[in-house]
């Protein structure tokens, strides 16, 4: 509808398989490409292998594998808990209250991932709470850094919600606990399957903060990754990002399954 | 009911004022706690001597350097470049699938909003097999102009982190523009065009105004992004592209200059958030124009921009 003649559509259409073959094709192609790829020196890669991935499920991946599913997913769940807590109270205080509390959750990510760490390391590592080389540091500053997400999340998910439910059920008596229990938390689930998915995909990829707090014993995939590469190790690391991708892919398939038989009821 | 329903709400509405107000309170402090506190201490900690005395040594060392002048330079340089470059691709690609209707185009813009659920450092990794000293585009070029061809070292220079950001930011500014076209009638181009403007000049007079302020809001969260950017550089190990990200993960965790870490990461704290103010103004004005950006489904996808456009 902007354009009208064959050959301008034609050019238009090949500039723009042309770009998107560079920059969306090329780079998630080239990466599942190397993680089979026995050698890569010319045009094209050669010697089909599962030798790297079968490395990057080895013990030391496999472990790190683990400790990025256990970080995402305990970080997931308290990142919608308090930040569907945050939506919900901020929904139905006054205005200058809940732009405050929208606002602060948020300035995670205003601010640096490494900034985050770099705080998260420098205030945790003196009395009182030393978490400083526990895991839970790493947890809570991928939780911090979802918490953003989740809360608009979950906010977006209120905004959309019908409030004749709500009215309807107080008009019939029900007491705030009643109408949250529910009401409004049975209508949100989608919206609470869908943060919680959200969370656990930017956690499982979390880097930034990651590294400025990590302890040895508590070393997530991405950070192995980058272990990987640094040491030239491309193929592997490769491997291991499939592998990161594809861990995630399935945790995100299992909530979406949540979150479609939510909708449903 | 037609007496209860004015009745009650009325009732509710005055009492729960108060309650509703400290049902914001935990996680209010709990945000502030884990949040706001840690990052008061990194503003602390970069006015602190090595004695714990207050001491603006640090700040004096660290903004005097050559080594902060050359990171910050080289921040605002990749930042700018990739912001400009993003917007440019971005706008041809939603423009294209917004109006020059082809079969296929719903799995491209799927494949472009993939992109957005992916870790930034994927793009640097295949980067290396594709751009790197011994990469696809060096192959072409020795088959194509003889052996003795070299290629510059793209993969480690500020324009090869530029392209990087470039690939990966882009569905950023597809994602809001699509939006704003998803508005805009398909009559009005029809009209102009049976009128007899040429497709420049609809693009200029019709669908420009309409794709501003999208434009404004996802060149801002780009530009804030592409200034906090960590994992592309750090995965680029090039020692001369230095950004300011990358010098506080050097100073805090490499060299433990805790201090020094403060203070870069106090600027930057300064610079994003004057940034992030920008970015919220922008899209303020935007949910102003006519409620442009009204999502059809938040949450799609894993689509950030999905969320943090539609805050």
């Amino acid at each position: 509808m902007l354009l009208w003649s064959r050959t301008s559509r034609a050019v238009v259409l090949a500039v723009f398989a042309v770009l998107v073959a560079v920059v969306v094709v090329a780079p998630l192609g080239t990466v599942l490409l190397a993680a089979v790829a026995g050698r890569w020196t010319g045009a094209l890669p050669g010697g089909l292998t599962g030798a790297h991935l079968g490395a990057a499920l080895g013990p030391a991946g496999l472990a790190s594998l683990l400790v990025s599913v256990q970080t995402a997913l305990l970080a997931g769940i308290a990142s919608v808990v308090i930040g569907s807590w945050a939506a919900l109270a901020a929904a139905s205080a006054p205005g200058p209250l809940r732009r405050l509390v929208l606002g602060v959750c948020h300035l995670p990510i205003a601010v640096p991932s490494v900034v985050v760490g770099l705080g998260l390391l420098i205030a945790f590592n003196r009395p009182p709470l030393l978490l400083g080389g526990t895991k839970w540091i790493v947890i809570l500053a991928h939780a911090v850094l979802v918490l953003a997400f989740t809360v608009s999340t979950v906010t977006a998910g209120l905004d959309r919600l019908d409030p004749a439910y709500e009215l309807a059920a107080r008009s019939l008596g029900a007491g705030e606990a009643r109408v949250l229990l529910r009401v409004r938390l049975p209508l949100l689930l989608p919206s609470l399957a869908a943060a919680a998915g959200l969370a656990v995909a930017l956690s499982m990829g979390e880097l930034g903060a990651t590294i400025m707090v990590y302890p040895p014993s508590w070393r997530t995939l991405p950070v192995t990754i980058f272990t990987l590469s640094d040491r030239g190790d491309a193929f592997l690391a490769s491997a291991s990002t499939v592998v990161l991708l594809a861990v995630t892919a399935l945790l995100l398939f299992a909530l979406s399954r949540v979150r479609s038989r939510a909708a449903l009821r | 009911m037609t007496a209860l329903a004015p009745a009650r709400p009325a009732a509710t509405g005055a009492l729960p004022r108060m309650p509703a107000a400290a049902w914001v309170l935990p996680p209010l402090l709990v945000v502030l706690g884990c949040v706001g506190w840690p990052l008061v201490t990194v503003l602390g900690e970069s006015v602190r001597d090595r004695a714990g005395a207050f001491s603006m040594a640090s700040w004096s060392a660290v903004l005097g350097s050559a080594e902060f002048h050359n990171a910050l330079w080289r921040t605002a340089q990749i930042a700018v470049g990739s912001t400009v470059g993003a917007l440019l691709l971005g706008s041809f690609l939603a423009v294209v699938l917004a109006f020059v209707p082809f079969p296929g185009a719903g799995l491209a813009a799927r494949l472009i909003d993939t992109v957005l659920a992916l870790p930034s450092f994927l793009v640097t990794l295949a980067f290396t097999f594709l751009y790197g000293s011994a990469g696809v585009l060096q192959a072409l070029v020795h088959a194509v102009a003889g052996p003795g061809a070299q290629l510059p070292p793209i993969l480690t220079s500020p324009l090869g982190v530029i392209l990087a950001e470039i690939t990966f930011f882009t569905p950023f500014v597809v994602r809001p523009l699509l939006a704003s076209f998803a508005m805009l009638p398909r009559e009005q181009l029809e009209v102009a065009a049976s009128l007899g403007a040429g497709p420049l000049r609809v693009l200029r007079t019709v669908v420009g105004p309409e794709a501003l302020p999208g434009l404004a809001a996802g060149g801002s969260l780009v530009l804030l992004l592409t200034l906090n950017e960590f994992g592309i550089v750090l995965f680029t190990g090039a020692k001369d592209v230095i950004t300011l990200p990358v010098l506080i993960y050097t100073r805090g965790v490499v060299s433990l200059d805790l201090p020094g870490a403060a203070v870069v990461a106090t600027a930057q704290v300064v610079l994003s958030l004057l940034l992030y103010g920008v970015y919220r103004f922008g899209f303020a004005r935007l949910r102003g124009d006519g409620r442009a950006e009204r999502p059809t489904d938040p949450t799609e996808g894993a689509g950030h921009v999905a969320v943090v456009a539609h805050q």
